[in-house]
């Protein structure tokens, strides 16, 4: 078992904690900065679980005792490639949306807001919007909500 | 033999490569797709076969023996759980070629969904197959990105939404399995499957607890079990059916797969798990409440995938051989059936121009053998007997009532959940099949390639589902072997030396 520096601790710490709050943003753009982060942080972890930093693992170089353990690396390398094509995939995503509806907001499931508005029970707060039947019950927390038709059940 | 294991990986993905080449004729486009899927059934079938007589089959790639090289493996679990995908597969894919969603129009061919089709497959072929925790990792990501590009491909501005919903949780959920290899990478040295059931163990039982759950939660987004369930009844249902049907049919059953494989091999525990089956039990229970709350068919349709998940989660949670064996034999039932449903649906909402519930009506009259092939899976999924769904949850039942005060209550929940399942299907029968005849809603946008609405279906679509119809009925008449194949299957995964013996001769 494998021990890592502190100073290498809080820099994970730093990155997982920084990717999980862009992830947890309403616009494309900051969720893909955030899983960027994310990426390097679980990288820099895989490169970490290889042990301290040593000699290149090349015979000859050096006597085997002293080389680093090259198989984190490589898993790393394919990890960042994998990553990579992450990053270029939620780029191409975030610019079809914004082509398509004008924004790359990530929005709530629609339906999902319709059925629980339609089951409200009667008499609770919510009753006055949900009687006059306003199909298109705004989430506060997505302004583009709105943008689309809700409720019409057709979605193909 | 040993051979014979790389070719459904091989054949997949050197297939993706010919589509792209030929990217210029459907006809040969369509030709490739059939002709590798039909074959690697045909592997899987040979594999099967010899994995059940003379155990698992490993080849060692590169000629580096295990643990330092990948060893791919195929046992009786992975044998059979490709051969009942790869089958799916081949049927979905002659729906989608039928439906018009693989190329552009009749002519032009299109250089991604036949490419991307198959890449699907291998990875899916790559998951069931490989003894390398990384390598799972890589054939996750094969699936899941041929996945993104099938979800958002061509999509219309009101499903990019749910396209990006299903991505975002996908890729974190990929991270989250990264952050676990080398979390189990940094206590164990090793990333082999077989090699770490020997070096977990020797591990503090706190250390072994933390890794265990970091694989529930990363398999248990793909899986779709509750509380990581949220995205799938929102992002499914948007896709066209075939895709759908796909996805709902392997890629949550590879989670479970993935489950079943790395809690039985490397964290194994003696007498069932309280926190699976308290997992298993709310995964069961919110999944089929949820389903009654749909309007929208396929939504309807995804709460009960979340829910039948449960279920398989059931049998592993016992910890048993039986337990173990009874979710290898639902893995079977579930992913012909729920991809039969799915493809019904499409054939209702082809027919109805909607996918809404409410205004459907009357389609028993007016297309009856629609009705035929809705009714079968439908009481398939609800485990009616002498239906595969019977046969399957009969072994989950015989597996929950030895396992313990506690696993008999939650046995009397699959039950209940079943027969939620049962009204559930009843209620969608009653509302779409019975009552007034319905005219069919016009096509709401006319412009894309999948035409609704209509009564003109040609017949391989129906020849396709029909043929998954026939599978889940031979899963229900050879319900003796094949429950024995899985019990010993089971029996393998508590015993966890086959396994570890073929890899690390």
């Amino acid at each position: 078992m494998n021990t890592i520096n502190l100073g290498m601790a809080v820099v994970l710490a730093v990155l997982y904690s920084v990717g999980f709050y862009l992830l947890l943003q309403r616009s494309l753009m900051r969720i893909l900065i955030g899983i960027v982060v994310l990426g390097h942080g679980a990288n820099l972890m895989l490169q970490l679980a290889g042990g301290p930093p040593a000699r290149a693992p090349i015979l000859g170089t050096a006597p085997p005792e002293l080389f680093a353990d090259p198989l984190p690396q490589a898993l790393a390398l394919t990890a960042i490639v994998i990553t990579f094509a992450m990053t270029t995939y939620l780029l191409a995503l975030g610019y079809r949306s914004w082509v398509l509806v004008g924004h790359d907001e990530v929005q709530d499931d629609v339906e999902d807001r319709r059925i629980a508005e339609r089951e409200r029970p009667e008499g609770s707060m919510a009753d006055d919007t949900a009687a006059t039947g306003t199909d298109d019950e705004e989430d506060p927390g997505s302004a583009a909500a709105s943008a689309e038709p809700a409720g019409t059940g057709v979605a193909q | 033999m040993t051979t014979l294991v790389t070719l459904p990986v091989l054949l997949p993905i050197l297939g993706a490569a010919l589509t792209v080449i030929g990217s210029r004729s459907a006809r040969l486009q369509r030709l490739v797709g059939i002709v590798v899927l039909a074959a690697v059934s045909v592997v899987a079938a040979v594999l099967l076969v010899a994995a059940d007589r003379t155990g698992p089959v490993v080849v060692e790639l590169g000629g580096w023996p295990a643990p330092v090289g990948i060893v791919l493996v195929a046992d009786r679990l992975s044998a059979l759980l490709l051969l009942i995908s790869t089958l799916v597969t081949l049927a979905v894919l002659v729906y989608a070629i039928d439906q018009r969603i693989t190329d552009y129009g009749r002519d032009t061919a299109s250089t991604t969904f036949h490419p991307i089709f198959l890449l699907l497959s291998t990875g899916v072929s790559l998951a069931y197959l490989t003894g390398d925790l990384f390598n799972l990792f890589v054939a996750f990501e094969i699936m899941l990105f041929a996945s993104y590009v099938l979800i958002t491909r061509r999509t219309s501005a009101s499903r990019i939404r749910s396209g990006m919903t299903y991505v975002i949780i996908s890729l974190t959920s990929s991270l989250l399995f990264l952050s676990t290899i080398a979390l189990v990478y940094a206590a164990t040295g090793t990333v082999n499957l077989a090699d770490l059931a020997t070096r977990v163990a020797a591990l503090p039982p706190g250390l072994q607890t933390v890794l265990a759950l970091m694989t529930v939660v990363t398999f248990g987004i793909k899986a779709a079990i509750v509380p990581l369930h949220f995205w799938l009844p929102d992002s499914y249902p948007n896709a066209p059916a075939p895709v759908t049907a796909l996805f709902a049919g392997l890629l949550t059953k590879v989670g479970i797969y993935a489950l079943l494989r790395t809690q039985t091999l490397i964290f194994p525990q003696v007498g069932p798990s309280t926190v699976l089956l308290v997992i298993a039990t709310l995964t069961m229970i919110v999944g089929a409440l949820g389903a009654l709350a749909q309007n929208d068919l396929n939504r309807l349709l995804s709460f009960l995938l979340v829910s039948h998940i449960g279920f398989m989660l059931f049998g592993l949670a016992v910890f048993d051989a039986r337990g173990a064996g009874g979710t290898a034999l639902y893995v079977v039932h579930h992913i012909t059936v729920q991809a039969t449903l799915f493809l019904v649906s499409g054939l209702i909402t082809r027919r109805t121009g909607t996918v809404s519930i409410d205004q459907m009506g009357g389609l028993a009259q007016r297309a009856p053998f629609l009705a035929i092939l809705f009714a079968i899976p439908a009481l398939t999924l609800a485990g009616i007997p002498p239906t595969s769904g019977f046969v399957a949850k009969l072994a989950l039942l015989q597996a929950g009532a030895d396992g313990g005060p506690f696993t008999r209550i939650v046995a009397g929940v699959v039950i209940l959940a079943s027969l939620l399942t049962l009204y559930a299907m009843v209620r969608v029968w009653i509302r779409v099949f019975w009552g007034t005849a319905r005219e069919p809603l016009p096509d709401a946008d006319p412009a894309d390639e999948l035409v609704v609405g209509t009564a003109a279906t040609s017949r391989p679509m129906y020849a396709a589902t029909s043929g998954l119809i026939v599978i889940s009925l031979t899963i229900a008449a050879a319900a003796g072997p094949l429950s024995a194949v899985t019990g010993r299957a089971g029996t393998d995964l508590m015993d966890r030396l086959p396994y570890t013996t073929a890899v690390l001769r």
